[in-house]
């Protein structure tokens, strides 16, 4: 027997929203007792730190003044955070060194040089990527070693690395290790696979001596004792000797990351390819490679955000690199007032911040476009 | 040394790639720095009133102004020359190496570095260890540090020569250490330390970071030497005499009543036997030095004597306002006491 329903029921009110603001406060963040529990914990503890930064920073800061005088308490007659002023006193010295004021405009084009390669590389669309490639690893690096040091050729004058610093040699420094380890380190990897024992065991060596050395010591022997060892009528010029250390160092870490990727593509990948007709260097090139590649984007992307922050140990060895130049700027006199180095550091911090975030968000992006293209295929 | 191998190694193509300056480690260093048409001089980079560079990039200081005297005297051009910052372990090398012509980087002279790689030809400014602390103590002299609370960097002779000197004495101390100065003077500045002590030179610096610099004193005394030389290479002998006599001239300069602002005056209208040698009037004093008659002249037209120098990086025209104290002229009660130019 079936029971058929006669009358309509009366109309019940929606269900509760799970929608809007307080629907995805409920679902995220108070969804039962441990997580209501730790998202108080957290809210406190922001509620705790940010203002006094955001104070410091912000609304304590001076923003304008001729010496330190203006960022001492009882001259601004105030509670005094960040003394911004020290920084804008000093910002030509923090980008540029003491690279002559007339041949800026060469650091400048250097910056834009960085930029357009790195769009051109960043912007997946972009046209003719085969050409920035070319563009960002050979003619990029040329073009800005000439521009910067100044070559009869372009009709510059020359100026002397010793002159460099700030932010420019920070940049220079690690896009050099950025530039040189990504193609040296994937050299080295597929060398270390390699059948033949002489290139294997030459690869692991090398791999294996530069990630057993710490860079510090790569920067002491490079600009200490290496000097030491030249014959007298012989230097290297004392920026590029870490520069070629810190390259050689990164590309080791690099070998080892991208092996990593390469370990993780299946062997049928590869055996596919040279059934398919293939050679060696097409399959490693069009199969393995790429999808080895994808696998360790994240891998890649932490080597270079460590390799950037790395590079401030050059100021160890005298290298005039951002965190140089600003434990210098501060030994001012003139500019000498109680937060002016938690000002010069807050200044770095953001520096380094700023960069590195970017660089991680980058690669979040480049992680979802190929995982996106993961999902077409299945 | 296999690393010291493979060093070397890497550094082949690079040398045929990049190598550019040539340096050569031994010999003339006069023809070399003439020949290159530059100074290059090893500076500390980042120390109040000896070598710092402004917003533009530009250093000054009493380490610098040094180094430009001598560009000045070589060149008749205080900006043929080229600073280099050395970090205190690297710049020895950097010496020995050829790859900086003269070290002017507050360096303290001692029998160990004169022997070791180097020679220090002149005193160019007399250091000691010295006291910060409060105003509110009322102390004046650092045996009333007896039972005080000393801050100190770590790792620094500043901590063997507070040792020495309170033991010989019998008094007791406390020493807290501190991995740099920032720390240190952080310490001393909540309390934790009755004084805090370093070179003299810094602590004038030091004063100024805290938060209200008329509250602390520094006491006059110095416990320790430290005289800060330039240094050069060892078996130059030539280039020694012409750093040495470069300090000379601008102390003789001082004595003479010479400055950079009255020199060209006094060039025209002097009458002083004395004034007429060290500017260059009278016999050719500069030849012995490889250089023209008129390098001391060169000197303080470009950079100024030694008061001039020292008024302009660390004396009564800085907010260092470091007093002249052992650095006077000895006509003064100071330390300060060139040879004749004669």
């Amino acid at each position: 027997m079936t029971r058929v329903r006669e009358t309509l029921l009366p109309p019940a009110p929606p269900p509760r929203r799970t929608g809007g603001p307080a629907g995805w406060l409920r679902t995220n963040l108070f969804s039962g007792p441990g997580n209501t529990l730790t998202t108080l914990v957290i809210l406190a503890g922001l509620a705790l730190l940010l203002p006094p930064v955001f104070r410091f920073l912000v609304t304590d800061a001076v923003w304008s003044g001729n010496s330190g005088e203006a960022c001492r308490p009882e001259v601004a007659g105030r509670a005094v955070g960040a003394c911004w002023a020290f920084v804008g006193a000093k910002i030509n010295y923090l980008v540029y060194g003491s690279y002559p004021a007339a041949e800026r405009w060469r650091p400048n084009l250097f910056f834009g040089l960085v930029a357009l390669g790195t769009a051109w590389m960043l912007w997946l669309d972009a046209p003719r990527r085969g050409l920035g490639a070319v563009f960002v690893f050979l003619v990029g690096p040329l073009l800005s070693y000439g521009l910067l040091s100044g070559t009869a050729v372009l009709g510059l004058a020359p100026v002397a690395t010793s002159l460099w610093g700030g932010i420019l040699v920070t940049l220079v420094v690690s896009l050099v290790g950025i530039v040189a380890s990504l193609p040296l380190g994937i050299l080295l990897a597929l060398g270390r696979r390699s059948e033949l024992p002489v290139l294997r065991y030459a690869c692991i060596g090398f791999i294996e001596f530069w990630r057993g050395v710490p860079l510090i010591t790569v920067l002491f022997m490079a600009n200490v004792m290496l000097p030491l060892f030249l014959p007298g009528d012989l230097t290297v010029d004392r920026l590029v000797r870490p520069l070629v250390g810190i390259a050689l160092f990164a590309s080791a870490y690099m070998a080892e990351v991208v092996r990593g990727g390469l370990q993780a593509v299946p062997e049928g990948q590869g055996r596919a390819a040279l059934a398919l007709g293939l050679t060696r260097w097409q399959a490693m090139r069009l199969v393995v490679l790429p999808q080895a590649l994808k696998v360790v984007v994240p891998g890649i992307v932490n080597t270079l955000i460590g390799l950037f922050k790395d590079t401030t140990l050059v100021s160890i060895v005298g290298i005039a690199d951002f965190i140089r130049v600003l434990e210098a700027a501060r030994a001012d006199p003139r500019w000498s007032a109680p937060t002016i180095p938690a000002t010069a550091y807050a200044f770095a911090a953001l520096f380094y911040l700023a960069v590195c975030f970017s660089m991680a968000r980058y690669a979040a992006f480049i992680e979802r476009r190929l995982a996106a293209g993961e999902r077409g295929r299945a | 040394m296999p690393r010291n191998a493979r060093m070397r190694l890497v550094s082949i193509p690079l040398l045929a790639l990049l190598a550019a300056a040539p340096t050569l480690a031994q010999g003339d260093t006069l023809a070399q720095v003439k020949a290159r048409g530059h100074l290059v001089c090893g500076v500390s980079g980042g120390v109040a009133g000896f070598s710092m560079p402004d917003g533009q990039g530009r250093w000054h200081g009493l380490d610098v102004d040094f180094c430009r005297a001598l560009a000045a005297a070589i060149f008749d051009d205080p900006d043929k020359v080229r600073f280099i910052p050395q970090s205190s372990a690297a710049r020895f090398t950097a010496l020995q190496s050829g790859e900086i012509d003269v070290l002017a980087r507050n360096t303290t002279w001692t029998l160990s570095r004169d022997t070791a790689a180097m020679n220090f030809p002149v005193i160019t400014f007399f250091d000691g260890q010295g006291f910060l602390v409060r105003k509110s103590l009322g102390i004046s002299q650092v045996k009333q540090l007896d039972r005080a609370t000393i801050c100190l960097q770590q790792g620094t002779t500043t901590e063997l020569n507070t040792a020495d000197w309170f033991r010989t004495r019998g008094l007791s101390y406390q020493v807290v250490t501190f991995a740099n100065s920032e720390q240190t003077l952080g310490a001393y500045e909540s309390g934790r330390c009755d004084a805090y002590s370093t070179d003299k030179s810094s602590l004038y610096g030091e004063r100024l970071k805290t938060a209200h610099p008329d509250e602390h004193v520094i006491l006059e005394e110095a416990i320790s030497k430290e005289p800060f030389a330039p240094g050069v290479r060892q078996g130059d002998d030539a280039w020694r005499d012409l750093v040495a006599w470069t300090h000379y001239a601008m102390i003789d300069a001082e004595e003479a009543g010479i400055t950079q602002e009255n020199v060209d005056r006094l060039r025209g209208e002097t009458l002083s036997p004395e004034v007429k040698r060290i500017l260059g009037l009278e016999g050719k004093y500069g030849q012995g030095l490889g250089l023209t008659g008129d390098w001391a002249y060169r000197i303080v037209h470009h950079v100024g004597n030694y008061g001039d120098v020292f008024a302009r990086n660390l004396g009564d025209g800085t907010p260092l306002k470091i007093p002249r104290g052992l650095n006077a002229l000895w006509t003064n009660g100071g330390l300060q006491y060139g040879p004749p130019i004669r």
